[in-house]
């Protein structure tokens, strides 16, 4: 019997342009897996409690909404006085040719692709793992849909102090991209490195990175979207971070008109560290600005630290988001976790909301978390412009200071610095228009 | 150098009249020192010539060396050589002391057609000013006032103007909350800037400041005028009587 004619259920539509990629049998195994969780949970709705602040209508959508490639050339790419290994995307395909070697004392790396079609590979244990673990309590459908489609990524282990940082740089060329890539990293016993990630990456850009962090082993982490206005996005950071570890995450976001930025941790070894923060510069002038930072810390340990620092500078009718929790399991004492969440209003068309969250279940902590919502401190202001500074110039020196907690989470000076002058510069070139 | 005329200023939010008709000049060369009651309007006459929103100008004028300072920004008159010492400095968070004073001076000196001042002579001046006044690296480093004591706050407000070399200084009860060690450092920083082309306006509470920085004219303000001038023998007349004597001769 014939079935009714229906309308296509929205999730099928976006799994039908999609193939699972070729791999051995292991992969292909995780691969399916992924598909049937992206079936069982169905792709997010705005009717979805996860996504009330944020329309997941463009990230969810058969085709990705063209984006104009913004002027790829004005800008001098971020962290080029640092030393640094290149691997180079082009609207999400790995290019060899702008790639430094993937070599580097201390790390093996490998294409995702090359990892996953060999038979035996340190990455079967965690592609898709952390991914997985992170569906609980919250889904997130568009990780494991990207566990199940990615087409391209990076494998990192790190086996000793990598001498260099690994720079992912993401450039957009193609108005249309659509592109989903999946990096593995494992840091093993005392072993530290350092992932930077830059660029738009494509017009829609689906990014998930599996990190486990084994025990005293250290992973850095710091990004910087590209300020490709069209561009949408939506990451997933998902990490386990062992014992005595460190996780430090940093993220700055100028412009784009859709971002939606994941992490979600689990502190599962003692006296363990994990901080994540973000700097949005969001302005409405270039178009519509929409940025959501969803954070999920779980502590399952004793003794752990954790910090979530985001900070939103909006303007022009900017959207900001945050969501962030909190979760201290039975047993995990100890623990001191810290969040802090604010915005900084440029004006009265700007709107920043925020659900932060606290989840204990043991009884020796220190938990805190703060939201606020302000406009610039007008009494600084004047005292700036009293000693001659003008209010433009006033404004940006405040803007800096505001955004001042989040860049101090980023450890390394000289990367510090790198991230702290851009800002410095896309304020200033903004003022002279 | 600052003449200013039948001064008269009300709240903007509220129909309150502070200044009723404030006369005074201000001679190159010279120190007046206010003294007067508390709410008597001395900061309001302060933040209005400096610019601060919230008060509408019903009448009068204050120009500096003829220029109209109402008309300018805030900004315009730090450029072209107002300088208020407040009365209560106010704290940055997350703008270090240096930067906020290196970006404060370069653009003034960009509004006046000046070149920017060097990393390198900013600091030598820097370093040169603040030892005088007893600030040490850590306070130059800090943010902008954050943290920093009653005492340090105001030093810093001198070190500032010691930095940004005005052409006329406001200096609103600078004197309060200071120890004698410091109300000491304060008039010397003050004292050292004192020059024939430089006016200064000492507001104060007290007779005890005068003692450190002479002044040549004392005025009495009460209830929004100048109801008295004379020579320093007024602040002293203040000192051991009160303002109660003088505001009853006046009234
Ligand atoms: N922004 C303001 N809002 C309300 N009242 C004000 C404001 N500024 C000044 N005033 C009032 O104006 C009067 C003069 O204040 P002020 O100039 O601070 O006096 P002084 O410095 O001489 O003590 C006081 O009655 C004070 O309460
Ligand atoms: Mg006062």
């Amino acid at each position: 019997m014939a079935a009714p004619a229906q309308k296509q259920d929205p999730t099928e539509a976006r799994l039908e342009g999609l193939t699972l990629p070729d791999g051995a049998a292991w992969a292909r195994e995780a691969r399916e897996a992924a598909l049937g969780r992206v079936r069982a949970m169905g792709l997010p709705t705005r009717r979805d409690e996860y996504w009330r602040y944020t329309d997941p209508a463009t990230l969810t959508q058969a085709a990705a909404p063209r984006a104009a490639v913004f002027k790829p050339t004005d800008e001098v790419p971020l962290f080029q006085g640092v030393d640094r290994l290149k691997v180079v995307f082009i609207d999400g395909v790995f290019s060899p040719e702008k790639s430094d070697d993937l070599a580097m004392a201390g790390l093996e790396i490998d294409r995702l692709q090359d990892a996953l079609a060999k038979d035996i590979h340190w990455a079967k244990d965690l592609y898709g793992t952390r991914e997985t673990a992170g569906q609980d309590p919250v889904a997130r459908p568009l990780a494991a849909l990207n566990t199940a489609f990615a087409t391209d990524g990076i494998v990192i282990r790190a086996t000793g102090k990598a001498e260099k940082p690994v720079e992912l740089i993401y450039l957009h060329r193609d108005e249309t991209s659509d592109a989903i890539l999946h990096h593995l990293v494992r840091v093993e016993p005392g072993a530290e490195v350092t992932v930077l990630e830059v660029g738009p990456a494509a017009a829609r850009f689906n990014k998930c990175m599996e990190i486990d962090v084994a025990d005293t082993g250290a992973f850095h982490h710091v990004r910087a979207q590209g300020r490709d206005h069209e561009r949408r996005a939506v990451t997933h950071m998902f990490a386990r971070v062992g014992k005595e570890a460190l996780y430090k995450s940093f993220t700055t976001t100028a412009n784009g008109v859709m971002t939606r930025n994941e992490h979600v941790i689990e502190i599962a070894g003692d006296r363990a560290t994990a901080h994540v923060a973000g700097a949005a510069l969001g302005d409405g002038h270039y178009g519509k600005f929409h940025h959501d930072d969803t954070v999920f810390i779980t502590h399952d340990a004793v003794d752990c630290e954790s910090r979530q620092v985001f900070k939103k500078v909006l303007r022009n009718g900017a959207e900001g988001v945050f969501q962030g929790k909190i979760l201290v399991k039975e047993g995990a004492q100890k623990t001191d976790g810290y969040q802090i969440s604010q915005s900084l209003l440029l004006d009265d068309d700007s709107s920043f909301q925020a659900k932060p969250e606290l989840e204990i279940y043991a009884d020796d902590v220190i938990c805190s978390h703060g939201s606020t919502t302000g406009a610039i401190d007008e009494t600084a202001l004047f005292y700036l412009r009293s000693r001659g500074v003008p209010t433009d110039e006033a404004t940006d020196l405040l803007t800096l200071a505001f955004l001042a907690e989040a860049i101090d989470e980023i450890a390394d000076e000289a990367l510090r610095e790198d991230v702290a002058a851009r800002l410095r510069e896309w304020l200033e070139r903004r003022r002279r228009g | 150098m600052l003449d200013i005329k039948g001064l008269a200023v009300k709240l903007e939010e509220e129909d309150k009249q502070i200044l009723k008709g404030v006369d005074l000049s201000v001679e190159a060369g010279s120190v007046h020192a206010i003294m007067g009651p508390n709410g008597s309007g001395k900061s309001t006459l302060s933040y209005v010539l400096s610019g601060r929103d919230g008060y509408e100008v019903t009448g009068g004028s204050a120009l500096l060396e003829g220029e109209d300072l109402l008309d300018m920004d805030p900004e315009e008159r730090a450029a072209a050589g107002l300088f208020l010492a407040f009365q209560y400095p106010v704290e940055i968070p997350g703008v270090g002391n240096m930067t906020f004073l290196r970006t404060a001076m370069n653009a003034q000196r960009k509004a006046r057609g000046e070149e920017e001042i060097s990393a390198g002579d900013f600091l030598k001046l820097i370093r040169a000013k603040a030892k005088e006044l007893k600030i040490d690296a850590d306070m130059l480093k800090r943010p902008v006032n954050v943290g920093f004591s009653g005492g340090e706050k105001k030093r810093n407000e001198i070190l500032q103007m010691a930095m940004l070399e005005p052409k006329m200084c406001i200096l609103d009860e600078t004197d309060s909350g200071l120890d004698v060690d410091a109300m000491k450092l304060v008039s010397e920083g003050v004292n050292a800037l004192r020059d024939a082309g430089r006016g200064f306006l000492v507001i104060t509470h007290y007779q005890r400041l005068l003692d450190h920085i002479a002044p040549d004219v004392v005025h009495i303000m009460a209830d929004g005028r100048i109801v008295k001038s004379g020579g320093p023998e007024l602040a002293l007349e203040v000192e051991k009587n009160g303002y109660a004597d003088i505001l009853t001769e006046v009234a």
